[in-house]
């Protein structure tokens, strides 16, 4: 659904598809020379999981590349996730312009 | 049920309505919106008559509740007799929190069970492996050997609660470890009650827990059809799931006609392995979604029995009147609930309930309001339950069965819920059948396609989500979320270094070459499954064992 929206709004979307291990997500924003990681998780690992791929990327020498979140987060886990190095993290019922704005803006600058 | 000329009158005395009253009514007042139409796009008329179900045929294809074609129901007396089972989807964390939580349902007047697993254990891996950090106990409790499901259902008495298990990939596994624990309770298979999800079909296209390739998995299924036929003859052997679908975004009519046509591809399946259609046909369930628009739905359910007792009667040629019947669980949408405002959804859920017991189910799940943000806490499971309790118990709507039969608008959408989910259906027949139009990716496309047209109707405005895209305020952050503990990993993993240090390790070995050697030949893998869970084998040991065998699924062309 976001890669579609993404996509009709002029992007490459490269969709890694389910259950990636941090070390193969870190791994194919290296092989595909991203700007951004989009990362969603519906089964409450995201404090877990987010901050994982944030070390991986560092360690790939990718600490550059703007990661974003989605899914069931409770709102209280939100400030955490930032502190961690997620940029921005997106909570059910987000319109997707939302997020095609904010990814806009992130390359941009 | 009405003569020709009556109907004819009907159609003309509408048409000077429209012409003298409506019309001018409009020219005044236009109304809200261009047309009106279903979730599904079937277009919505102002107001039903006689003349829009006139080639209805009362006998044909209504009959009476538990007759055939079974529109009106598969019981004669329905919930005059028993209310639905009233069956919470419920775990997380370890066995022991979980069968804390089920002895708190059972308690509550919750008459089965229905159990969560974590997503390791769905895709057939143990705690302790790598690829299971930060999962373990999360979306569901963490099983890994048979002493997790003896903790499960410790002082659970399995001969008197039925259990459904939401498990596709690994379903033989755990079929086994609870026919085990059965019997270790003095309980015969034979006599154990249940579900198993056991449909892998729909993991392809919807939900994604698939383990091995399309080929293998249809043979464990297969094996688990011919298995409990003679071993657990109670047991009902699949769950075919349009719920999923559903909730990634499909129509009504999308969601009857791609389960149906997986339904297809199993009883197919079962057929050419040599099994007769009448043994396995009455052990097949099904499993749907109960949406938000209200009359699409009722008649949703009833195109679906309808639907599928022609099915099965004149496509398979079943005999028995049992395996005509669509038996069914269903499940409010999981979709359609909000983290904003979430105390709403106590009321899109009561909406969605009412529609699955009009539309005639056997059991249900109703979602309870914080799960846009979190796995429910218990104050939130119990209202949920609450308004199953309301539902039943008081509004009297279960006093008389199929109640809405006969109103010409929910007639005349059950057929065209039926005749179009029926196209769908001749359409994936003509590309082979099911398997053949996912892999071709066509079954995802549609459903990708119907969610992603909502999707853009919710952000332009043309349909409001109440609290979402209007009537919003500012909040305070949910209060009382349940959190599941870190630790459970550690814990669980702790657990397995325990059992590996007790079991017979020669006894576990001969068995899992036992299932490799069975899985390269045809023989039934069941057998060989019992031994190595009753050794204590773990998950992760026999999903590997038969992963050697059978390889690993990987989609291509994902969306």
């Amino acid at each position: 659904m976001i890669a579609h929206a993404l996509r009709d709004a002029g992007m490459e979307v490269i969709y890694t598809g389910l259950r990636q291990s941090p070390e193969q997500i870190a791994e194919a924003a290296l092989q595909e020379d991203v700007d951004v990681v989009g990362l969603s998780s519906l089964s409450g690992a995201h404090m877990h999981l987010f901050p994982k791929v944030i070390e991986k990327l560092r360690e790939l020498g990718l600490g550059d590349v703007v990661v974003i979140g989605g899914g069931i987060v409770p709102p209280e886990d939100v400030p955490a996730l930032l502190k961690a190095g997620v940029k921005k993290v997106f909570t059910p019922g987000t319109p997707t312009s939302e997020v095609v704005e904010f990814i806009k803006q992130e390359v941009r600058a | 049920m009405y003569s020709e000329d009556e109907l004819r009158k009907i159609a003309e005395a509408k048409q000077k309505w429209h012409q003298s009253m409506v019309a001018k009514v409009i020219a005044r007042y236009p109304e809200s919106k261009p047309g009106f139409e279903t979730s599904s796009g079937i277009e919505l008329e102002r107001a039903y008559t006689p003349a829009d179900v006139g080639g209805l045929d009362y006998l044909e294809d209504l009959g009476f509740p538990g007759d055939y074609p079974f529109t009106r129901g598969v019981q004669p007396t329905m919930y005059r007799g028993r209310l639905w089972t009233m069956r919470q989807y419920a775990g997380f964390g370890t066995a022991e929190e979980t069968n804390e939580r089920f002895r708190y349902l059972l308690k509550q007047g919750q008459t089965g069970l229905s159990v969560a697993f974590d997503l390791p254990t769905q895709i057939g891996y143990d705690s302790d492996d790598p690829l299971s950090e930060g999962e373990v106990g999360k979306v569901g409790v963490a099983i890994d050997s048979l002493e997790d499901v003896e903790v499960l259902f410790d002082q659970i008495p399995l001969d008197k609660v039925s259990t459904s298990m939401t498990i596709n990939a690994p379903a033989p596994v755990l079929l086994a470890m609870y026919a085990a624990v059965g019997e270790k309770q003095g309980c015969s298979p034979k006599a154990l009650n249940g579900t198993i999800q056991n449909d892998i079909l729909k993991e392809y296209v919807a939900r994604g827990t698939y383990i091995f390739p399309p080929k293998p998995s249809m043979r464990l299924i297969t094996d688990v059809f011919e298995w409990c036929s003679t071993e657990m003859p109670e047991w009902n052997t699949i769950s075919i799931s349009g719920y999923h679908i559903r909730e990634a975004g499909s129509t009504a009519v999308q969601e009857v006609a791609f389960t149906f046509a997986n339904a297809i591809a199993y009883v197919q399946a079962a057929v050419d392995k040599g099994l007769d259609v009448d043994t396995i046909g009455p052990r097949l369930s099904f499993f749907f979604n109960s949406h938000m628009d209200f009359f699409e739905e009722v008649a949703k359910f009833r195109a679906a029995r309808r639907l599928w007792a022609r099915i099965m009667k004149e496509r398979f040629g079943a005999k028995n009147p049992r395996s005509w019947m669509l038996r069914f669980h269903t499940q409010t949408a999981g979709c359609t609930l909000t983290a904003q405002q979430p105390d709403n959804n106590i009321i899109r859920v009561t909406l969605q309930a009412l529609a699955a017991v009009l539309g005639g189910t056997q059991s249900l799940h109703t979602n309870s309001r914080d799960e846009a943000l979190a796995l429910p806490s218990e104050d939130s499971v119990r209202i949920a339950l609450r308004t199953q309790q309301v539902i039943g118990y008081e509004s009297g709507v279960a006093s008389s069965v199929d109640p809405l039969a006969g109103s010409y608008m929910i007639e005349s959408l059950t057929n065209r819920v039926e005749s179009e989910a029926a196209n769908y259906i001749k359409k994936i027949d003509d590309m082979g059948g099911a398997p053949a139009a996912i892999e071709k990716g066509y079954i995802q496309q549609e459903i990708h396609d119907s969610a992603y047209r909502f999707q853009r109707e919710v952000e332009s405005k043309a349909r409001t989500i109440v609290g979402v895209n209007a009537f919003t305020v500012q909040e305070a952050p949910p209060k009382g979320l349940l959190r599941v503990d870190p630790a459970v990993g550690e814990r669980q993993t702790r657990k397995l270094v325990e059992l590996k240090k007790r079991r017979d390790s020669g006894a576990i070995a001969a068995a899992l070459d036992a299932i490799r050697g069975a899985a390269e030949t045809q023989d039934n893998l069941m057998p060989h499954i019992m031994r190595a869970v009753k050794a204590y084998s773990t998950l992760g040991e026999i999903c590997g064992a038969l992963r050697e065998v059978f390889g690993e699924y990987s989609p291509s062309g994902a969306l």
